[in-house]
């Protein structure tokens, strides 16, 4: 490191020489050598530095960059002497004209700014106003990108650090503003990354910073607002909700009118649910800064004034429900009210009684809309509104009873709204419904509503509704076969599985749920199964699912067969239900063991584990019932997942491992299907908890692919390795799941399926390709790009099962395509015409379809192919393949076409 | 390469009409067994084409057949002579859109129909005050085609085409 006085000395000539552009090279080099060491100067040193750098200022134009960056430099040290950064500014806002610099010289200037903003706050707020004319100044016309985020921040820091603007405050809005809306596309292969969102981010936050800019912005957003370009709008209405939110009421009284007209008609004539729901969170945070206002005595009060207009406006349309205005209406009226308590009131008084009005005569179309004002304060109307909503569930017409069933819903969560009585009444109603309703919508509703009442009001629910059930369900066992619906008690069972996730938290209910119900399920499951019912366990599954206490004794009925613990106690005693018994109704009931089992935290120690998972492991492997083998496969893989590290586990999946291989192998054995079953939940238990020797089990799954009976099962199983499992192996059973794991798979094994697909005979490719279809379905699009060559060949391959499994495969890649395909862009499309008259020309029309949505500069050149190709399709024998083709053809006739895209 | 601001204004556009009486869109058509069966050859028949035509309308969010304008027993269809004729009726008997509408049905249909059909797009009898004018228009292949060589237009005809899912 050398003292800089050291410098000077060296560097006499070149920065004393007469010509500018030595003089240049030596400021160069000067202020390179300070941007390394800046750290180490003194105060005395700066100071010397900065006077000749200011004075350098003056000098001739070419001199100019060097000395900038010697002055960023300086910005950063820390000792900085008093009062130089004020003159560094005057120096600079005086005597350079920054846009007439270069993109990196004005980027260097925007640095120094932020730099000395971040450490000499007060001496800055000391310029004054003159600080910000200096800005506004510098940055007036600026057009990259990089230096406008830079310009914005500074901008940014001015508003929210308290910079006195003076009287420039209209010039600091002028120069930012007039960006706004941002339009802004980058380049391709922008090595920057800046994003149209960030520049949109950085310019409404300078924007939307201070209400001194309310009487400037509103109208520019106003007058925004009615331009044709969606993004424009949408860009408007969020900006105009993130700078309400600092308002006053004072800022906005005089734009009032103008504001609701434009949100009005965004809403009313919506093209777009974005513009829309963005119209819609503006004018509910219009409403909350119009009731945040504090009134004096003598001003109007604006919330109201602004809500009379809305009202005005919207309610008249509400009482025409024939017309399409009513939902935008009813949208807008929502927005409002849900912005402030005193807005709800206003609202809900001037709106409710025509409403309910209404309600009475024409029920379908209005009953909807009361369920959306939710937000509003009810409790005077709620006799009428609880009698519609009884009424209404009464009605035989279903989709009045769904909207029926919401809107009870929203009543409901409404506190202290509704009288016990209330609730008594609707539970009557529900169960009702759920007892006796037959169409699977109202059902389905039906169940969600309960649910959601149960969490609200436990004890009615308690006391009526599941006793009710309880009967209903032993009625329906006990009278054997006559009149028995599967579907009625798979809905019991399914609100009792709502009722109990809502209510498991509380000790009484779990109680309840745990002495009475489960032991109670299980026996009439069990009893079921000795009469050799079906179609009850699925039912079943989901509520004991959740009862994680009674697995220890779900452990013993299943392995010791103890059934002293279930009510009506009139089983034989020994059943075993693990046992390879004659009747696979009871084997099935394994199915029940894996719920109680495998949703346990993986704290909670399962009772007697090794023989437990050794008996799975034998029924797996045995039994020939497909539920009860697919299940005990699960239960193991459940269990195997948990266990925790170590050698008992390691050798336990060795003992597997070999088993299923050793049946896998043997090509007459009875059990293969089962073997490969077991295996392949297995391979998943470890793939999620990256067990190392998963890699045994999936290894063996790629060499299937190449088998001649479980080639196709084992291009399926990839599906499963990659997918979520609803019942077991889900985060939600608490299993052991490592992120990325799909990802990491994929790593480390697409060499091997692509060898493998390589290798494989003409026969058995379609296998490889759909294991690949099966893989790149579930993961990221980046990851696909290493295997579009492979994908760009299949296509060639004669094989109508290849191709239209690579084409299953292209098509989700098509959709955001990597810039990778883009160059192969012509291969691509020759192969895909070639196949829209093949047997899978389905298929191939889709893909050509999705092209269509490509950079358009990139597809242009082919249109006038594509759509001589596409002619011929249009007059297929089928008429599914005309429809794909008229869908396809239309987009290509759009591209590069006025009004098109 | 960020534009200043000033976008173009939409400049007081206003609806002719605003608030039409919207009718319910037919489901969608159910596929049979015999569609899926490759071996069986489906006549293009007139649900085909009504499907084909589901335009939006130029002035409104909403779809011609929302709005009435296009009906399923408005469309004949006739495969073996290769004959197709639609008719179609304006929301108003004054609607200046008329024309428009036609061309984007019959634009839609040169789109999408093989070449062998002859294409005929008329208004609904006794539904705009002037039918004759805007029947003769649409019937005159010269003209059709001179329309669209106009650039404004197409877009106009090339926004109704597009399928909104902005």
């Amino acid at each position: 490191m050398f003292p800089s006085a050291f410098f000077f000395l060296d560097r006499r000539l070149s920065l004393t020489s007469s010509q500018p552009h030595t003089r240049a090279r030596g400021v160069q080099l000067l202020s390179e050598v300070l941007h390394e060491c800046y750290g180490n100067l003194t105060e005395r040193e700066v100071e010397v530095l900065i006077a000749f750098y200011e004075n350098r200022l003056k000098d001739h134009y070419i001199i100019t960059p060097p000395v900038l960056q010697g002055l960023r430099a300086l910005t950063k040290c820390t000792v900085l002497p008093p009062g130089s950064a004020v003159s560094m500014l005057r120096s600079l806002f005086q005597d350079v004209h920054v846009q007439s610099l270069m993109l990196t010289e004005r980027s260097c200037v925007y640095n120094m700014l932020i730099n000395l903003m971040e450490t000499r706050e007060a001496e800055l707020k000391g310029l004054g106003a003159d600080f910000v004319f200096g800005f506004v100044q510098s940055m007036d016309g600026e057009r990259d990108p990089r230096n406008l985020l830079l310009a914005f921040q500074i901008a940014k820091n001015i508003i929210h650090r308290g910079y006195d603007l003076g009287k420039f405050t209209e010039e600091l809005f002028e120069v930012t503003s007039c960006y706004f809306p941002i339009d802004f596309t980058p380049p391709a292969n922008d090595p920057h990354g800046i994003t149209k969102e960030e520049l949109i981010e950085a310019l409404r936050a300078v924007l939307s910073g201070t209400p001194k800019f309310a009487e400037f912005l509103l109208p520019l957003i106003i007058e925004k607002l009615d331009s044709d370009v969606q993004s424009a709008k949408l860009d408007s209405l969020q900006t105009l909700t993130a700078c309400l939110s600092q308002y006053e009421h004072k800022d906005v009284a005089e734009f009032l009118e103008g504001l609701w007209t434009s949100l009005r008609r965004e809403v009313f004539q919506t093209s777009s649910e974005r513009i829309e729901s963005a119209g819609l969170a503006a004018l509910t945070t219009l409403t909350s800064c119009l009731s945040r206002s504090v009134l004096n005595s003598d001003s109007e009060d604006s919330l109201s004034t602004f809500l009379d207009l809305v009202l005005k406006d919207c309610k008249h349309h509400l009482c025409e429900p024939d017309l399409k205005l009513v939902w935008p209406s009813a949208k807008l009226l929502q927005a409002a009210c849900s912005a402030s308590n005193r807005a709800s009131h206003i609202i809900t008084a001037a709106v409710m009684p025509s409403l309910i009005d209404q309600c009475t005569v024409i029920p379908p179309v209005c009953l909807s809309r009361p369920s959306t004002l939710e937000e509003s304060v009810f409790s005077a109307f709620r006799e009428s509104l609880c009698s519609m909503v009884f009424s209404a569930l009464s009605e035989t017409n279903s989709s009045l009873q769904i909207t029926a069933t919401s809107m009870l819903t929203s009543l409901a969560q409404q506190t202290g709204l509704l009288l016990d009585s209330d609730i008594e009444l609707a539970v009557d109603h529900l169960t009702r419904l759920l007892l006796t309703e037959e169409d699977d919508r109202v059902s389905l509703a039906v169940v969600e509503c309960a649910g959601a009442l149960a969490a609200l009001h436990p004890a009615a629910f308690i006391t009526k509704l599941i006793p009710r059930l309880k009967t209903e369900i032993n009625v329906v066992l006990c009278s054997g076969s006559v009149g028995f619906s599967v579907e009625e008690v798979v809905l019991a069972c399914r609100s009792l599985q709502r009722i109990a996730e809502q209510v498991q938290d509380t000790e009484e209910t779990g109680q309840c749920f745990h002495e009475v119900i489960i032991p109670r399920l299980l026996s009439l499951a069990l009893q079921a199964a000795l009469q050799g019912l079906s179609g009850f366990l699925s039912g079943c599954f989901h509520v004991v699912r959740l009862a994680g206490q009674t697995a220890s004794r779900a452990v013993s009925l299943f392995l010791d067969g103890d059934v002293s613990f279930l009510p009506d106690n009139s089983f034989p005693s020994h059943i075993q239900l693990l046992k390879q018994g004659d009747s696979w109704s009871q084997s099935q009931m394994v199915c029940l063991l894996m719920g109680c089992v495998c949703s346990l935290p993986r704290s909670v120690e399962v009772p007697q584990i090794d023989q437990l998972l050794s008996q799975l492991e034998e029924m797996s492997c045995t039994c020939s019932h497909p539920l009860s083998y697919t299940s005990a496969a699960k239960c193991f893989a459940g269990l195997v997942n948990k266990r925790s590290q170590g050698d008992s586990l390691d050798s336990l999946i060795q003992r597997t491992t070999k088993r299923v291989c050793s049946e896998l192998d043997s090509t007459s054995s009875p059990v293969r299907t089962q073997a490969f079953t077991l295996m392949i939940w297995v391979a998943k238990a470890l793939l999620l908890r990256y067990h190392p020797l998963s890699t045994a089990l999936t290894d063996k799954l790629f060499s299937l692919l190449g088998d001649a009976d479980l080639g196709a099962m084992a291009a399926d199983g990839f599906s499963l390795l990659m997918s979520d499992s609803a019942d077991v192996l889900n985060r939600g059973c608490h299993a052991d799941v490592r992120i990325m794991y799909r990802q990491r798979f994929f790593s480390e094994n697409s060499a091997k399926l692509v060898q493998g697909f390589n290798a494989a005979p003409q026969e058995k490719k379609p296998n490889y390709l759909k294991a690949l279809s099966n893989i790149v379905n579930k993961l990221p699009k980046q990851e696909t790009v290493l295997l579009l060559s492979l994908l760009l060949e299949a296509l060639l391959c004669p094989d109508q099962g290849v191709q239209l499994s690579t084409l299953s495969c292209l098509e989700p890649v098509l959709i955001n395509p990597p810039p990778a395909l883009i160059q192969q862009l012509e291969a691509l499309v020759s192969r895909l015409l070639a196949l829209i008259c093949s047997s899978v020309r389905i298929a191939s029309l889709r893909c050509i379809h999705a092209l269509s949505r490509f950079p358009e500069h990139e597809i242009l050149p082919f249109r006038a192919r594509v759509l001589r190709a596409l002619a011929r399709p249009l007059d297929d024998k089928k008429r599914l393949v005309r429809s794909e083709a008229v869908q396809a053809r239309g987009e290509w006739f759009l591209l590069g076409s006025p009004g098109g895209r | 390469l960020v534009s200043s601001g000033g976008l173009k204004m939409s400049g007081g556009t206003r609806l002719e009409n605003a608030n039409p009486v919207i009718f319910q869109r037919s489901g969608e058509r159910l596929l049979t067994a015999s569609e899926e069966d490759e071996d069986v050859h489906d006549p293009i028949d007139d649900r085909e084409i009504f499907d084909i035509l589901s335009i939006n309308d130029p002035e409104h969010p909403l779809s011609l057949e929302e709005l009435n304008v296009v009906e399923q027993v408005r469309v004949k269809v006739n495969d073996a002579e290769s004959t197709v004729g639609v008719e179609f009726t304006p929301t108003i008997p004054h609607c200046s859109m008329a024309t428009l509408i036609g061309l984007s049905i019959k634009v839609k249909l040169l789109r999408s129909l093989p070449d062998r059909f002859k294409i005929d797009v008329h208004i609904t009898p006794g539904t705009h005050a002037s039918e004759e004018a805007v029947n003769k228009q649409l019937a005159d292949k010269e003209r059709v085609a001179a329309a669209l060589e106009n650039s404004s237009l197409l877009e106009v005809v090339n926004q109704c085409l597009s399928t909104r899912n902005i």
